[in-house]
Order: C-alpha cells, then sequence, then structure tokens
C-alpha cells in the first residue's frame, strides 16, 4: 500500500529564507495520516524551523502548507489558534512550564481549551501521565525531573487534548541510552495506540528509522531523498549515505571553507 | 569617518526599530486583547512578586532616605534660624521628587530586572513558544499580568515610600534634634497641598510604574534566548528605565511645577 | 495554599497603600475633609501685597482662622484685590475690622493679620474690608529713610 495515499499535512512550493540566507528553497513535503514521519538532516537544515512553519509561528515567503484543507500561512489569529488545538509539540527542551507543577502543566491545555470539571481534568491527566509512566511524578516541580522525565511530561502535555499531529523536535538528544530507548518506545505505542500522525525532526538515525513509517531526508534547502526507511538505505546517492552512515567527509566536508593550510601557516600575521 | 556615521545611523535605526516593537507589544498585549476575568489569579500571583516582595526594599530606602533628609535639612535650616520647616522640607521633596524618582529607580533594579530575566528565560527555554502551540496568546498569558502588576503596584509603592519617609524624618527632627512637634507637622501640612504635590507625586509614579514596565516587559520578550542575551536584556533593563525615569521626571515636573 | 499566602501579600500591599495615601492625605498634606465645603468668602483690597500668594493664612492675633483663596488684580482700581476664606465658626469679625499684610519672622512667609474694630455689625459673605495695610517692602522702606535724610 501506497504510504502517501492519505495525506493530513501537504507543504507545496515552500520557500523560506532569514534574512539573506536561504533556509527552505521551494520544498515541498507531504505527511501521511496516522504515521510516523521523520524528516532527517544535518544540522542547521532548518528542521526546527519546519515544525514552526507547520505550527504557524513562523510564516513562509511563498508556497502553501496545507493543513487538510486550510493553508496555515493564511488563517487568521483565530483560526490559527484553532488549528493548533490539533497539534501537540514537544520541544526540544521539554519548555515545562516552571512556575507549575508537572500535573498542573499537562492539565493547562485541558484548562484553557476545555470546560471539563476539576475532577475530569485530574483524571485525564494522571491517564496521561500514566501513558508515558510519570503518574508517581505528577506533584514534583519540573526542576526536580531529570531530562528524559522532562521530556515525557512534555510529552503527556502534547498528548493532553489527543491531538490529530504530534510534532516532536529531536527527541533525541542528550539523551542516555535508557531514556532514549523509552522515548523511543513510547512514541512508536503512543502513535499506534491513539491513532494520531507523527512528525519527528531527528539526526539520531538509529532510533528515527527504526520507529519511522516514511522519512524525509533535507539538506541545503531541499528534500535530498525520501521514502520508507527501507527504500532510503538503497538510494544511491553520495549525500545520503554519508548522512546514514555517518561518514566524516562526503559531500558535507569536514573543513569549513577555508584557503590553503600552507598559505595561512605562511600568511604573514598583520 | 564614514563607517563611524554608518554605525551611528545603524544604531539609529536598530534603536526606532526596537521602540516600534515596543508599541507593537504594548499595544497587543493591552489595547487589542483584553481578557480581564481569566487574568485575575496571574495578576495577583504578579502582584505579589513585583509589589509585594519589593516592600521590604521600599520601606527601608524611604526610611533611610527620610532620615538624611531631616539630618541635612536641619544643618542647613538651623543657619537661617527656621529649623521649623525642616519638617516642610522632608516632606516636600519627598512627596513630590523623592519617592516617585527613587522608587522607580529601585522597583527597576528590583522588580524590572527580574522581570526581564523571567521572560527572557522563558523563552531561551521555549515556555512562550509552547505557550502558543498550545494555543494561548502569551502575551496575553505571560506580559498582559505583568504590566499591569507593574502599572498597579507602583503607585502604591511610591505613597507608602513617602509615608515611611516622612515618619524617619520626623523621628530625627523632632526625636533626636528636638525641634517641636507641633510647629513640625503644621508647617509641613499647611505647605504641602493634597492636589498640587500629592497627587502630582502620584501621577508621576504612575508615569513611571507604566515605563519601567514597559521596558522590563518588552526586553525581556525582545531578547536574544542565550544567556548572554538575558543577561544584556537585563542590564539594558535597568540602564534604559533609570535614564527614562530621570528624563521623564524632568519633562513631568515642568509641566506640573514649573509654569512652562 | 500557595495562591492563597499570594493573596494575604497583595491585600496587606492594597491595605498598606491606601492606609499610606490617607496618611499622605490627612496628616502631611493637612487635607481637612471638615473644612474643604464651610467658609465665608470676604475680600480686600491692598495697595501692594508684597510676597503673599494663594493659601497663605489669614490670622487673628496668631490664629490661623482662613486662608487666602485667590488674588487678582482689580482692574478698576488698579490695586490687589485678596479673596479670603474665613472659618464659618468665627462669624464676630466687625464691618470696621482692617486686614494687614505681616511677615512671620525676618524671613517667614506673608500672611494676612486681621484686627477688629468696634462696629456692631459683622462682616458676612462677599462683604469687603476697607480699613487694609500692605506689606512692608523693605525697598520702599530703605527709599523713604533715604529721601527722608536728604531732605533734612
Amino acid at each position: 500500500m501506497d504510504p502517501l495515499s492519505d495525506i493530513i499535512i501537504d507543504i507545496r512550493g515552500m520557500s523560506f529564507s532569514r534574512g539573506s540566507r536561504t533556509i527552505f528553497d521551494d520544498i515541498s513535503i507531504r505527511v501521511p495520516r496516522g504515521k510516523v514521519t521523520a524528516i532527517m538532516g544535518p544540522s542547521g537544515t532548518g528542521k526546527t524551523t519546519l515544525l514552526k512553519l507547520i505550527g504557524g509561528q513562523l510564516r513562509p515567503d511563498s508556497g502553501q502548507i496545507l493543513l487538510e484543507q486550510d493553508d496555515i500561512p493564511k488563517l487568521g489569529r483565530r483560526e490559527l489558534f484553532l488549528a493548533r488545538e490539533r497539534m501537540g509539540m514537544l520541544f526540544q527542551s521539554g519548555a515545562l512550564f516552571t512556575d507549575m507543577s508537572v500535573f498542573e502543566n499537562v492539565a493547562f491545555p485541558l484548562r484553557v481549551h476545555t470546560d471539563l470539571t476539576n475532577d475530569m481534568i485530574r483524571d485525564i491527566v494522571l491517564m496521561k501521565l500514566q501513558a508515558v509512566g510519570l503518574r508517581g511524578a505528577a506533584k514534583l516541580m519540573p526542576s526536580e525531573l531529570s531530562g528524559g522525565m522532562a521530556r515525557r511530561v512534555a510529552l503527556a502535555r502534547a498528548i493532553a487534548l489527543d491531538p490529530d499531529i504530534v510534532m516532536y523536535d529531536e527527541p533525541f538528544t542528550g539523551q542516555d541510552p535508557i531514556a532514549m530507548g523509552v522515548l523511543v518506545n513510547l512514541i512508536r505505542r503512543l502513535n499506534q495506540a491513539l491513532g494520531h500522525t507523527s512528525i519527528i525532526v531527528s539526526h539520531d538515525i538509529k532510533e528515527t528509522l527504526g520507529i519511522a513509517d516514511y522519512v524525509y531526508m533535507v539538506a541545503d534547502g531541499r528534500v535530498i531523498a525520501e521514502g520508507t526507511p527501507n527504500e532510503l538505505s538503497t538510494v544511491d546517492s553520495e549525500q545520503v549515505r554519508q548522512f546514514m552512515q555517518g561518514l566524516p567527509d562526503g559531500p558535507v566536508p569536514f573543513h569549513y571553507p577555508a584557503p590553503d593550510l600552507m598559505q595561512d601557516l605562511l600568511q604573514e600575521t598583520p | 569617518m564614514l563607517d563611524w556615521i554608518q554605525t551611528l545611523g545603524q544604531n539609529a535605526l536598530s534603536r526606532l526599530a526596537a521602540f516600534g516593537r515596543a508599541g507593537q507589544l504594548l499595544l497587543q498585549s493591552l489595547v487589542a486583547r483584553p481578557a480581564p476575568f481569566t487574568m485575575f489569579p496571574l495578576l495577583v500571583q504578579q502582584l505579589y512578586f513585583v509589589g509585594v516582595l519589593s516592600l521590604v526594599i521600599i520601606v527601608v530606602s524611604g526610611g533611610f532616605i527620610g532620615m538624611v533628609l531631616g539630618l541635612q535639612g536641619y544643618t542647613i535650616l538651623v543657619d537661617y534660624g527656621s529649623e521649623q520647616a525642616v519638617g516642610q522640607m522632608v516632606a516636600l521633596s519627598l512627596v513630590r521628587e523623592l519617592a516617585p524618582v527613587v522608587t522607580a529607580l529601585l522597583f527597576a533594579g528590583r522588580a524590572g530586572s527580574a522581570l526581564t530575566a523571567e521572560i527572557g528565560l522563558m523563552k531561551a527555554t521555549e515556555q512562550l513558544a509552547s505557550l502558543e502551540m498550545i494555543g494561548v496568546d502569551p502575551l496575553r498569558r505571560v506580559i498582559a499580568p505583568r504590566f499591569w502588576a507593574g502599572f498597579i503596584s507602583m503607585p502604591i509603592l511610591t505613597v507608602i515610600f513617602s509615608v515611611v519617609g516622612v515618619w524617619g524624618g520626623a523621628i530625627v527632627a523632632v526625636d533626636w534634634l528636638g525641634i517641636y512637634e507641633g510647629s513640625f507637622w503644621a508647617n509641613m501640612q499647611h505647605s504641602v497641598d493634597f492636589k498640587e504635590d500629592v497627587l502630582n507625586g502620584i501621577i508621576k509614579s504612575i508615569v513611571f510604574g507604566a515605563v519601567v514596565t514597559w521596558i522590563a516587559v518588552f526586553e525581556g520578550y525582545d531578547c536574544v534566548p542565550t544567556s548572554e542575551g538575558i543577561s544584556q536584556a537585563t542590564t539594558r533593563t535597568v540602564v534604559f528605565s533609570s535614564l527614562a525615569v530621570l528624563g521623564l521626571d524632568f519633562i513631568l515636573t515642568a509641566l506640573m511645577f514649573g509654569e512652562l | 495554599m500557595r495562591m492563597r499566602t499570594m493573596e494575604i501579600g497583595v491585600g496587606f500591599l492594597m491595605l498598606a497603600g491606601a492606609v499610606a495615601l490617607v496618611v499622605l492625605a490627612l496628616n502631611i498634606s493637612g487635607l481637612s475633609l471638615a473644612d474643604q465645603g464651610g467658609g465665608y468668602r470676604i475680600y480686600a483690597r491692598f495697595e501692594n501685597i508684597g510676597g503673599l500668594t494663594a493659601r497663605a493664612k489669614v490670622a487673628m492675633s496668631g490664629v490661623q482662622i482662613g486662608e487666602v483663596t485667590a488674588i487678582r488684580l482689580d482692574p478698576k482700581f488698579l490695586v490687589a484685590e485678596v479673596e479670603m476664606k474665613i472659618r464659618d465658626d468665627v462669624d464676630y469679625l466687625s464691618t470696621d475690622s482692617s486686614a494687614q499684610i505681616l511677615t512671620a519672622g525676618l524671613l517667614g512667609e506673608q500672611y494676612i493679620g486681621i484686627t477688629p474694630g468696634a462696629e456692631e455689625e459683622n462682616l458676612k459673605d462677599g462683604d469687603r474690608i476697607q480699613d487694609t495695610q500692605s506689606a512692608l517692602v523693605l525697598e520702599d522702606l530703605i527709599g523713604k529713610f533715604l529721601f527722608n535724610k536728604v531732605s533734612e
């Protein structure tokens, strides 16, 4: 079955630049519904920016970002906020509200967007915390959590409203192997259990490929390869191979552009 | 030389742009999207952080400044044999000038810098972005209550500063230097006018409160979200708000008391 | 619970502010709620008011009985006209009372001293004190003194 038969997010010919630097140049990405889509690429290729563009926090210079029928850059504030209720985002740092307990952090989206009674909110929050294995930590403050735990709490908060789309911004960076395994497991399991669409932005190849259904590889503002993880490992492109196998030198050079070393050394300091 | 002029021009332009952004921030968080009811608990929380926690420093400085004024005023006035006027001197200089200005400066250092650092850190740790993704306007949730808290607490702190200062002056003048209590208070009451002096002082403090909080909140919201950026923003808050307070004080004084 | 401490703190701040404002109004600026409305107005013309200003006190035998509310120039007589408000309970100033601009101490402020006369009838709201004595202007005094010396 073609993974791209049912599309939830469709980015068409989108360009974005910051100052004079072009981050995305006429990029097109389609995200299948209910699947785990990974967007991979070397650091500094604007993967996080892509998530912000989808979330409507940034506006592209041109092109469309369609969430089903809505073109996100064209939405007014009110519609944008409505669209965001359908999205959950897990930030790189977790971004827990430091002045609230773990419980209140997870309850926050529910309190803002629903009229549920306190009892119902309590039940939902405890269920979400149970799903990430941190029901026992409900009373702690974010400063008392380890990095991995903070990220799991943030995940519980991101899925509090049962969103259609969950976006993960570098979920595996800076985690020890155990926490990493827990997160990989969680993302996969939650995706299956709740049936939402997951978008993972990452450069951790092994973990990401292990759970992704479809992968986009982004570099230099373009998609350089796409396909299922199996398809990607057979792609015949030096750039893709370098990234997938983690080779130090290749199309992405080890050296930052510089004049010849001998010349530089022999040059007299002014 | 041309380079220097270019840098000057660049700086001026970026300042102007920042000013524009600050104005936008103010407008958006206060005028365009008011949410008075959901804001109330947040406002209480901020009033506590901004107002109540500044109380100690305000009371202590107010007391000492009043005492110094009493002492200095006495040594000068005693030469002219009019040491009874020390009461009116202490009260007038406090109510008109020192209370609003010193309170605003202390407030900038105590609460303004904390506001900037807090908001900057929220930005750096992506809490603001996260609020936005949850579908909550950070201007409404984070900026507006802090702004109102500063706006409300400044006049209150100023009035407290004045009263504690006068009381400090009275302790020095009446209890230690032995000025007759009746003439101390009578002179003061006769020369301090409620509308002219007290209300004008309060108006000043309201203006200062708005400006200092505005600068603090904006610098935090607009900072570069790194540890260096936050430290620079905090410094800028204290420097800019102190300069703004002193400059505005001159303008307000000229409008209120100088017959310009 | 944390919210409660905060609310108490803020309540305390508000209360302290209100109390401070009242102290400022009543104790420091001497704003008295009682004498705001009361009092009757009388007028007096002076050749020269010296350094007299509005809100200067009006006293009888050194005891304050009212204050100067306005000073303006009378365009008809080309002299200063002073409007003063006298406390309601001081209703025994006779129509032939005299008003005098005095100075408290050598460098003190100027005030109006009222000396009552012998007439049966008393001053009412809007009445005018006829008998006035201007402020002592030091330059005039010195001038007169020198003039007298020369003419001797």
